[in-house]
């Protein structure tokens, strides 16, 4: 039996016992037991007898995940998804905070308009922050009212969905938010390479007769974007990135202290450019069938072109699936975040170059990871700061577990397996090629702002 | 929205003029159980099913020449779905349906909706249920045919699908090829052009290697980079070393859009480098012919006078183009 509770609740009081927990922010890593008394984390022996006692054998607890890249389409698309649905689903995955894109219809790119989303949000099942649009209508031109946005706690300004295009209004971006503390996030597609384009260049899209953007329509962008934060000291953000030539890059910029962050969605970790031809294998696997072979292997009629595999930036190669990985587990990426896309079916259920690109992500990424530490890929303390400490300093949160913190954190089985169905999913769409797969990685709790806003298992709120 | 009931046309199979028979009762019969629905792309076809292919559109091709009508698809309503311009391969499907006693109707679909993504499994749906068994579609988008064939429970013909797939196209140049070579086993096949925009070479990839050929590319090097590592697949860096002691040229239509998107510096130079004369392919197998998916751009890349020689297979692509039709909708109507 699974519930959801809001921030609106009140303060949880409680007591998980013999969970392993682990806090990056401190580098533990214990089994123990965890008490919240009033939204507190707080030494378990002083925790009224009465509290109500949960059996955390076999589970982890993290801090609670944070997603810098979600699309709540609202307003202007709530079929597909709300600020409700979309706070449910990122409970139901594990999240406290998620951040909320800016490119509904309208765009958020005035105060009144991130002021309503920002109202809507208020006591959902999760935190949601908003990043506002950089540029007016997001059309790359002027600019946006950066500073009074910033006084209401934007978390950063992009023009997601599309690259700010002009390098001088970039550049003048960058500039005007330096003293600000906020960042530029960027998609980083040059358009001028990637336009008509439908999935990543290479044997799998040579194979599909599909046109391929090359990974250069990333690097162009992340070359011109770290000059620019070079010369003008601003922060600019690459997420989703997709490359391993953009993230070689990030890394060098880094070396000689330009602030460049990124982060990189679980589909683009787990995922390969093969699973437009229908392979249904992670990256770390042994590739087979048609992702071995992708000239000679027949194509399944099922599964090849499915819709749900379109996503931008496209899917990448096996090899740069694993650099990415590579990336995480070395701390270069500094975030996973989801690109949660829901799409309403009739902007799926067509061709594939007809249909929407994007896929959703917030109740699949923890498992998507776990599969990976499960394969040995990944350690499950790097996955877990990547999923919560690490995004969330980026945006001004603190994630730990020690005693005296608002109780903010997952309580997760690692080896319980669930069948990624639609009615398993909180979220208002079902776009996700991972539907019928069975997935590690069971939430069983989550608690934000010593709130607890989604449990399965653990016995009735308290 | 598509209108069924006052939009199609209906053509009955001329009464007069053969013998019906029932069903061909030479060796070359197809044999019970050709395991597939739907022809998507040559891919799913093992040797022995396109050698099978092959065969029976020879059969076909006999018959036709005789004049036999055959009745394989009574009761059959095979819809021509063609959402994309296309005259000469849907009159060949059209053709092939008819011969076979088929019920054709043509499906007036506006390409323009279809062709922005809104409405091409609805329009499946509704034709379905209106009776239609087959559908014949071509599609400017790579892969339509299969969301058709997860989508609706008729059959599918791929007749050509954006860049990807032309799969009759392949079988009809291997059965050309095959007539005219005796057998593909070994055999060095040029193929020149756009190949990155072309479902024609793809599937002729497919099928010439199963069939034991090597196959060699030459263009633009837009056009041609990305096939090099497909098995039995070479790309030449020069015309002259696709072409030599090739045993087959196959020149494939410039689409004349294309030079705008950085593929060629205009028609002129693709002429210039690419184009086929007779004087080009001196260095080929003696005598070896010239293949040409149609229609062609005479002048651009290929002479006129090569297009009419002896050595031009065109207007035999096109009779077995009928044939090799007849043969895939009597497998799949199995």
């Amino acid at each position: 039996m699974s519930s959801f509770g809001s921030l609106g609740d009140l303060a949880a009081t409680f007591v998980l016992t013999g969970a392993r927990v682990i806090d990056p922010s401190t580098d533990a890593d214990a089994v123990r037991d965890l008490a919240v008394a009033d939204g507190l984390l707080v030494d378990p022996a002083t925790v009224p007898s009465d509290a109500p006692r949960l059996d955390g054998s076999g589970l982890v607890v993290g801090p609670g995940l944070c997603d810098l890249h979600v699309h709540l389409r609202e307003p202007g698309m709530e079929r597909a998804e709300t600020v409700e649905s979309g706070a449910r689903a990122a409970a139901h995955g594990g999240f406290t905070t998620i951040c909320a894109m800016p490119n509904t219809d309208p765009p958020l790119d005035e105060p009144a308009r991130v002021a309503m989303v920002l109202d809507r949000a208020r006591n959902r099942a999760c935190r949601v922050r908003v990043i506002a649009a950089a540029t007016r209508g997001r059309e790359g031109e002027r600019i946006t009212e950066i500073g009074e946005l910033a006084g209401m706690g934007i978390a950063g300004v992009s023009d997601d969905g599309s690259v700010v295009a002009s390098a001088r209004v970039a550049r003048g971006l960058l500039a005007y938010l330096a003293p600000l503390g906020l960042p530029l996030i960027e998609h980083a597609e040059d358009p001028a390479l990637s336009t008509g384009s439908v999935m990543r260049a290479g044997e799998t899209a040579t194979r599909l007769g599909l046109a391929g953007w090359p990974a250069s329509a990333e690097l162009s962008i992340v070359e011109r974007d770290i000059a620019l934060a070079d010369e003008t000291g601003g922060w600019v953000h690459f997420t989703h990135l997709s490359t391993e030539g953009g993230l070689n890059a990030i890394r060098r910029a880094r070396e000689r202290g330009v602030r460049v962050t990124c982060d990189v969605t679980p589909h683009h970790l787990a995922l390969t450019d093969a699973w437009v031809a229908g392979w249904r294998g992670f990256s770390w696997e042994e590739p087979g069938g048609v992702a071995a072979d992708p000239f000679g292997a027949p194509l399944d009629a099922e599964l090849a072109y499915d819709p749900a595999c379109r996503v931008n930036p496209p899917l990448s190669s096996r090899a740069e699936a694993l650099a990415l990985l590579a990336g995480v587990a070395d701390g270069s990426i500094d975030a996973i975040a989801t690109d949660h896309a829901p799409h309403p079916r009739e902007r799926k259920g067509v061709e594939f170059g007809a249909a929407a690109p994007g896929m959703i992500g917030l109740e699949t990424a923890l498992s998507l990871g776990l599969a990976a530490v499960e394969a040995g890929s990944l350690q499950l303390r790097s996955l877990l700061a990547a999923l919560s400490t690490r995004p969330a300093g980026l945006i001004g949160e603190t994630r730990t577990l020690a005693n005296g913190a608002l109780a903010d954190l997952v309580v997760f089985d690692p080896a319980a397996r669930w069948l990624v169905e639609a009615p398993a999913l909180a979220s208002a769409s079902s776009n996700t090629p991972l539907l019928g797969m069975e997935l590690p990685g069971v939430v069983r709790m989550t608690v934000a702002g010593g709130r607890i806003t989604y449990r399965d298992g653990l016995g009735a709120i308290g | 929205m598509l209108d069924v009931a006052n939009g199609h046309t209906t053509r009955h199979r001329p009464a007069a003029g053969g013998v019906v028979v029932s069903w061909p009762d030479s060796a070359a019969s197809p044999t019970p159980g050709w395991p597939h629905r739907h022809l998507l792309d040559v891919d799913q076809l093992t040797r022995d099913q396109l050698e099978e292919c092959l065969d029976l559109a020879v059969e076909m091709r006999e018959r036709r020449l005789r004049r036999e009508t055959l009745d394989l698809l009574r009761g059959e309503v095979v819809g021509l779905a063609f959402c994309e311009p296309s005259t000469r391969t849907r009159v060949s499907f059209e053709l092939a349906a008819e011969a076979l006693g088929a019920q054709v109707v043509e499906l007036p679909i506006d390409v323009s909706s279809v062709t922005k993504g809104e409405s091409l499994v609805d329009t499946l749906r509704t034709l379905e249920r209106t009776g239609v068994t087959t559908v014949i579609l071509r599609h400017s988008m790579s892969g339509a045919p299969y969301l058709a064939a997860r989508s609706v429970p008729v059959r599918i013909v791929n007749a050509g699908d954006g860049s990807h797939a032309h799969p009759t196209q392949a079988l009809l140049d291997a059965l050309t090829l095959r007539d005219a070579l005796g057998s593909l086993d070994g055999r060095k096949i040029a193929i020149v052009g756009d190949i990155g925009h072309s479902r024609v070479a793809r599937s002729n990839l497919h099928a010439l290697t199963a069939l034991g050929a090597s196959v060699w590319l030459a263009g633009p090097p837009a056009w041609v980079r990305g096939f090099e590592s497909w098995p039995g697949v070479h790309v030449a860096d020069r015309l002259e070393d696709a072409l030599a002691d090739a045993d087959a040229v196959m020149t494939l239509r410039i689409q004349l859009e294309r030079e705008a998107g950085g593929g060629v510096p205009s028609l002129r130079e693709y002429t210039a480098r690419w184009g086929l004369d007779a004087d080009r392919l001196a260095v080929a197998q003696t005598g070896a012919p010239v293949l040409h998916p149609g229609p062609t751009n005479e002048g651009v890349e290929i002479t006129a006078d090569l297009a009419a020689s002896e050595r031009s297979l065109i207007g035999a692509q096109v009779v077995n183009g009928v044939a090799m039709r007849m043969a895939v909708l009597a497998l799949l109507a199995q």
